[in-house]
């Protein structure tokens, strides 16, 4: 998808057609709907923003009631903590996300489509707008597209800076300009979404890789990648590494190379030891040193929806948006949770009380672990407050801000515990590796 | 423009045809879904927060009642509801910026400019803000400054950045 990402003028759409850009959109509008649901279906496609759902199946359930409108909305709100792969896509290539768009919402019988996009992206509305009014030009949007009889509205709607918009249901309450309330579900999109009609939400990746499965066919993009982990992922690389960025890998790839290679992260910075990764934005289990690079079965760990699951949560973690983060020996992992805690408080929408409450609970007892106040049974209790919130409340916030805390102390709980009992020592240095941390020197000095 | 009240908040006539332009890509009767980036548009053009003059125009170019202008400006993060300095400086406190230096760098910023985070200086130039992950985690640290993003920040280049906004 990004192959051509570095050619100069590639946003403008007489570049991006030269390189073969709206192959695709020709292509599609000589099929029937259900054929390219078919050929997505056999890609093996799952969504790119976060939960891995096949997209094939999804498109299958949308309803398709008489006289009722359908709605595609592309899902740009990339908000995830660690993640910044969609922005790249729409900033460098935005005709790759229109031509998805007008692909997706052909199959999908849509005649009008929205992108919403987290309002502090604003500069990047009026890249995608102006792709839109050129592609409108070229014949590609708006009454009869290429001949065809097929009617499509393309237009961008930005958000107003939260993080629970990005969720399905709180996106459509605020593309309808109420607060982001996520909805209880059922009645899920497919039937019930956009003020009522049968809409489907897809994040911007994954309507991007329709482009190159319609191109290739769905057959020949299900032979990259390993098993049900097809076709290639953004990966948004961030923290204390070499080379930050984002990168399009082919899931198959293993976990070290993508951290060690200069070809990606390019290795620890300063020269450091790797202490933890969160691989999959700041909602996904954080994976100690010793469990990263090898599964608990030691076999080893690679870039694919399953390999990074491998252990469940004991002992593994998940790829969940690809927002992959990194952090050396010096980071304090009490610290970074209890920032973390700080976010989903913050961002928590405040209709369910676990979630609105225990979000609050976490945030507090872990700042006073980090500050030297933490007392003996803050852990348990902290322990105690995530496992209440986790799968009690409307939308899955509340298990995003359960996770990462479970995994810090199911992983480091010596460093909780270092925190307590040494109050004074905790304020003036970090605790350093975590004694099961990989020992090895990652870097030669 | 840093007026603190506007009793009568009106859009030129251009943004006005702008405003007419986002109503018109929602479905009859669906105009509510302008209103964030009609809000957006009023906190710029009215003074970078949102007066309830401000809102209740909004609410009266959409034909809404003022307290779904309320509801909305109050849930989302971006508004203010209270006047800001001149330049708002938004640094992300977010863990993979925290982890590549925005503590120090914001509380150097706090340092320099004589505040604390949240607060605005005397002279009404500058506000600092502390906000969530901005989507730029592998340039950290950074700040958004009105529409635009700043990164790979350092010292050195926050101070360039004060003395360019000053003059
Ligand atoms: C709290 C929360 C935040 C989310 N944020 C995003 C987001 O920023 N972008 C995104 O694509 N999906 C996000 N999701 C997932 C969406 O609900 C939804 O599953 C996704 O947009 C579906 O698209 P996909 O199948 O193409 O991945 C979020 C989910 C939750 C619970
Ligand atoms: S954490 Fe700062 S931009 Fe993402």
């Amino acid at each position: 998808m990004l192959a051509n990402d570095r050619i100069p003028g590639i946003e403008t759409y007489d570049v991006y057609r030269k390189h073969g850009g709206y192959a695709s959109v020709e292509k599609a509008l000589k099929m029937t709907p259900d054929e390219i649901v078919q050929e997505v279906q056999k890609s093996g496609l799952r969504g790119r923003g976060g939960a891995g759902f096949p997209t094939g199946m999804k498109w299958s359930f949308l309803a398709k009631p008489e006289g009722i409108p359908r709605y595609l909305v592309c899902n740009a709100d990339e908000s995830e903590p660690g993640t910044f792969k969609d922005r790249y896509l729409m900033e460098k290539i935005p005709h790759l996300l229109i031509e998805g768009m007008i692909a997706s919402s052909y199959a999908l019988g849509a005649n009008t489509s929205y992108i919403y996009i987290r309002g502090e992206y604003m500069w990047i509305v009026g890249i995608l707008e102006k792709a839109i009014a050129e592609a409108k030009a070229a014949g590609f949007l708006g009454k009869n597209i290429l001949n065809s009889g097929y009617n499509l509205e393309l237009y961008v709607n930005p958000g107003g800076g939260a993080y629970i918009c990005g969720e399905e249901t709180a996106l459509l309450e605020s593309l309808e300009g109420k607060r982001g309330n996520p909805r209880m579900k059922p009645p899920f999109p497919a039937v019930k979404g956009l003020w009522q009609s049968p809409t489907v939400v897809n994040n911007v990746e994954t309507i991007a890789a329709v482009v190159p499965i319609i191109n290739m066919t769905g057959d020949e993009y299900a032979k990259l990648g390993i098993g049900k982990s097809t076709g290639t992922k953004l990966i948004s690389a961030s923290g204390n590494i070499n080379k930050p960025g984002v990168y399009e890998i082919e899931m198959n790839i293993s976990v070290e190379e993508f951290v060690m290679s200069d070809e990606y992260c390019g290795g620890i910075k300063r020269g450091k030891r790797l202490k933890a990764c969160v691989p999959g934005g700041s909602s996904v289990p954080i994976l100690p040193a010793n469990l990263l690079f090898k599964t608990a079965k030691g076999e080893q760990r690679m870039m694919t929806y399953e390999s990074l699951s491998d252990g469940g949560f004991a002992t593994g973690s998940m790829l969940g948006s690809g927002g992959f983060i990194v952090y050396d020996e010096d980071q304090c992992i009490v610290r970074n949770t209890w920032n973390f805690s700080r976010f989903y408080h913050h961002e928590s929408c405040g209709q369910c009380s676990p979630c609105r409450e225990g979000t609050g609970w976490m945030e507090k007892i872990l700042h006073r672990i980090e500050y030297g106040h933490g007392t003996a049974q803050d852990i348990d209790l902290l322990w105690d407050i995530q496992r209440k919130i986790e799968g009690n409340t409307i939308c899955p916030l509340g298990d995003a801000a359960a996770w990462p805390v479970a995994a810090a102390i199911r992983h480091f709980r010596d460093e909780f515990e270092w925190h307590i009992k040494n109050p004074k020592e905790c304020m003036e240095r970090n605790y350093g590796l975590a004694k099961y941390a990989d020992e090895r020197e990652i870097i030669p000095a | 423009m840093n007026h603190t009240d506007i009793k009568e908040p009106k859009f030129s006539a251009e943004s006005m045809s702008e405003v007419n332009r986002i109503i018109a890509q929602y479905p009859a009767g669906k105009q509510k879904s302008a209103i964030l980036r009609v809000l957006h548009m009023a906190e710029k053009e009215f003074g970078g927060w949102l007066s309830v003059a401000s809102m209740d125009y909004v609410a009266s170019l959409l034909s809404i009642k003022p307290i779904e202008v309320y509801e909305v400006a109050s849930f989302y993060s971006m508004f203010n509801l209270k006047p800001v300095g001149k330049n708002v400086l938004e640094f992300c406190h977010t863990g993979p910026c925290a982890i590549e230096g925005a503590e120090k760098l914001i509380e150097y910023t706090c340092k320099k400019l004589g505040i604390n985070s949240g607060e605005t200086t005397a002279d009404g130039q500058f506000t600092i803000k502390e906000v969530e992950c901005l989507g730029a985690c592998g340039y950290a640290p950074m700040l958004q400054l009105g529409d635009i993003f700043k990164e790979h920040l350092t010292e050195e280049k926050m101070d360039a950045l004060i003395e360019e906004l000053r003059n």
